[in-house]
């Protein structure tokens, strides 16, 4: 066991070794290849410009090598597995993109990521924004801040194991030890099987993901509230407005572009939410999302690479309008740089 | 306290109102994770009786009991009496009530002696004592009769005890470390060294090079799956090596996670006093140097945001060790653990919530000990989807 640990602390260690040793030793390369000796002064520029040349590329080849194989090939990989068949042996054309038009299972994830959406991102973004206002305005407001912001820290299939306690049921005369069935049996109904109730129980699995992601909001939402102007709000309450106008009407418009950040990080969060699905229900009783299917379909019956990548693209052109903006954001911001 | 809040104190919504909003969202965003921390340390019989928010004042439980065996009755001023305690077995608790009848197990109330007919009575007190007596001699078996006892609460760590043995959580919380320990520490120094070329050095595709990061932030994991699995098995096959093994995750994690970290470095870096740089390079210090002896010291906030961030996303993966790690109790990571746990012990919830605290432990130390790098790090870095 400790043997384990060791390695890996060794593996760091070697790891973290080997990546200055590279860092040094290319730029020690780099001192030979293009030597600057006394007395040879045109030599000496020339080799000292061709130096600045090849050293930002030493610098960023690792990073730029991981890139390239881990993220860059793949999505080109990807695109073109789409158009093989399931051993990504023979060209199928548009085959794959026909199944996928045409497979109910395809239609229900395509459904219920759009509800994902639909949900997920408003409601995390309405509580994280209330939350941030009305924490501002007490005392103890960070510790409460602290513990909405907990969940955080906590893995999907850690938060799922806590809610599906939450909403554990037991059948016949047992005691119901999940909170949800307490509530509703102490309140007069019947027990339910709340994860198998087919459409309602998505948002029970959403209410996993709000419970996790409303804390991110509320903390780049809070900080945003601190940003605000102090004159702009002075100003509302000499005219006369009252704490509710000057929420919507003075503080939401100045903090109009966070909000929209907050919104689209949250939407790509839930455009690949993965793990909740699989571990509370693993799609069954129609809670399947996109990227459920497209690991479903890895590995069914040996795997299906050509639907899987097509799955995949699905969700990669969800995201690319984000991706857009963000570079054009990334490129404004460069500009002055 | 800012200005502003103190001024919205005055005219917004009463101060009451708040502090008991903020109480009620603080309870229901506690509830949840209280619920399996109090459920991890109860008796596993207490948790299947009843709910976790009753732990504190004890369970009631009905249980049915045999009183003592005829041949040990004693003849006592012309009765049989046989004496005992009804916890014999081992259990404690307090008994409220008991019967003679299945369907009334809660007939007779304790510390009165009760006349059951035919000269026999009975009497039951509330520690469990009892005595038993007849008129005539006792014949065949022993009496059953059923109780209704309150057990008080029991809290011990034998959950953990049997999750991290007997279930190999123990083992799947090293090979968590295992996988998390390089992931996070050597993208670090790669994406560090990367970042500053693009923030200090002039060279042309700087511009694109910043493009395709911020782009490569957002694209989906489920993008990379497939080629890399297959070049993973490939590589597997051509030097006969397996393809699931920790240098694969490492890299794996690394590499997904370079994107962010060079954004996140390079806005940092980039922002850092250009008089510095330029001071030390007219002294003479190489890139090389002034990477090592001023960016990287300055950066250290930079640098701690993200690796909270790394280390938070590694532990807690779940997708991208079940794809590049095998199953084997050796590569099990815990998240992967207690998904398979989920499946296998789907009822068993004091080796779930035992299960799910000791996955859960480290990233909420991690939480509290470095929130604020935590959140400087998302203020930073925002555009990231996670």
């Amino acid at each position: 066991m400790f043997a384990q640990i060791l390695s890996a602390v060794g593996v760091m260690v070697v790891g973290v070794f080997i990546c200055a040793l590279y860092y040094w030793l290319s730029d020690k390369a780099l001192q030979l290849v293009f030597p600057v000796r006394d007395g040879d002064v045109i030599g000496a520029s020339r080799n000292l410009n061709r130096r600045a040349a090849v050293r930002p590329w030493l610098f960023l080849g690792p990073a730029l090598i991981l890139l390239g194989v881990y993220l860059v090939y793949p999505v080109i990989a990807t695109f073109i597995l789409s158009f093989y068949d399931r051993a990504g042996q023979d060209f199928v054309g548009f085959a794959n993109y026909r199944w996928a038009f045409f497979d109910a299972g395809f239609r229900q994830s395509i459904f219920n990521n759009i509800l994902w959406l639909a949900v997920v991102p408003a409601a995390c973004t309405f509580f994280g924004l209330v939350i941030a206002v009305l924490t501002d305005r007490i005392w103890w407001g960070n510790i409460a801040k602290s513990i909405v912001f907990m969940p955080m820290a906590i893995s999907f299939v850690g938060a799922s194991v806590i809610w599906k306690f939450i909403y554990e049921y037991r059948g016949g005369n047992d005691a119901q030890i999940g909170l949800l069935n307490a509530i509703v049996t102490s309140l007069g109904g019947n027990p339910q099987v709340w994860i198998s109730m087919p459409f309602w129980n998505n948002f029970f699995l959403m209410v996993i993901l709000i419970w996790i992601q409303t804390g991110f909001a509320m903390v780049i939402l809070s900080a945003a509230l601190r940003g605000i102007p102090e004159e702009t709000i002075e100003a509302a309450v000499i005219d006369g407005a009252n704490g509710w106008q000057i929420f919507w009407k003075i503080m939401v418009p100045q903090i109009w572009g966070t909000i929209a950040v907050v919104w689209t990080t949250i939407t790509i969060l839930v455009l690949k939410v993965f793990d909740i699905v699989l571990t509370m229900t693993n799609g069954q009783w129609d809670t399947m999302v996109l990227a459920n299917l497209m690991f479903d379909w890895m590995f069914r019956g040996g795997g299906d690479s050509g639907r899987s990548a097509v799955i995949a693209l699905v969700i990669m052109a969800a995201v690319t309008p984000i991706m857009i903006w963000n570079i054009r954001q990334a490129n404004r911001d460069a500009g002055g740089h | 306290m800012t200005a502003i809040s103190l001024k919205l104190r005055r005219i917004g919504l009463p101060r009451l109102i708040v502090h008991v909003s903020v109480l009620l969202i603080v309870i229901l965003w506690l509830i949840p994770t209280l619920g399996i921390l109090v459920t991890s340390i109860r008796d596993k019989n207490q948790i299947t009786t009843s709910g976790w928010w009753t732990a504190f004042v004890g369970s009631s439980q009905t249980s049915a009991v045999r009183l003592g065996d005829p041949a040990t009755a004693k003849q006592e001023g012309g009765k049989f009496v046989i004496s005992g305690s009804v916890f014999e077995n081992g259990a404690t608790g307090k008994v409220q009530a008991f019967g003679t009848r299945v369907q009334e197990p809660a007939a007779y109330k304790v510390g009165q002696t009760v006349d059951l007919g035919e000269g026999e009575s009975l009497l039951i007190n509330g520690d469990g004592t009892y005595v038993q007596s007849k008129a005539t001699a006792f014949e065949g078996r022993p009496k059953r009769i059923y109780l209704t006892v309150t057990v008080p609460p029991t809290f011990s760590l034998d959950n953990y005890r049997t999750v991290l043995n007997s279930e190999g959580l123990g083992q799947a919380f090293i090979n968590s470390l295992t996988v998390t320990i390089p992931a996070t520490i050597i993208p670090i120094l790669i994406s560090a060294f990367a970042a500053y070329a693009l923030s200090w050095m002039q060279f042309s595709g700087r511009a694109l090079i910043i493009a395709v990061v911020v782009g490569l932030i957002v694209v989906p994991l489920q993008m990379s799956l497939i080629p890399l699995l297959r070049l993973y098995n490939e590589i597997g096959n051509i030097f006969g090596v397996p393809s699931k093994t920790y240098a694969g995750i490492w890299l794996a994690h690394t590499a997904f996670g370079m994107p962010l970290a060079i954004y996140l470095l390079r806005n940092y870096i980039a922002g850092l006093p250009k008089e510095i740089m330029e001071s030390a390079r007219v002294d003479g210090a190489s890139d090389f140097e002034i990477f090592l002896k001023i960016v990287l010291p300055l950066s250290f906030p930079a640098l701690a945001s993200f690796a909270i961030f790394q280390f938070l996303w590694v532990w807690n993966d779940l997708l991208v060790a079940i794809v590049f790690l095998g199953t084997g109790r050796d590569q099990l990571v815990l998240t992967g653990a207690l998904n398979a746990l989920l499946g296998s012990r789907g009822g068993n919830w004091e080796i779930l919530t035992a299960s799910a605290f000791i996955t859960i432990i480290v990233p909420l130390l991690v939480f509290f000990c470095l929130q604020r790098y935590l959140v400087r790090g998302l203020l930073a870095g925002s555009v990231k989807g996670g």
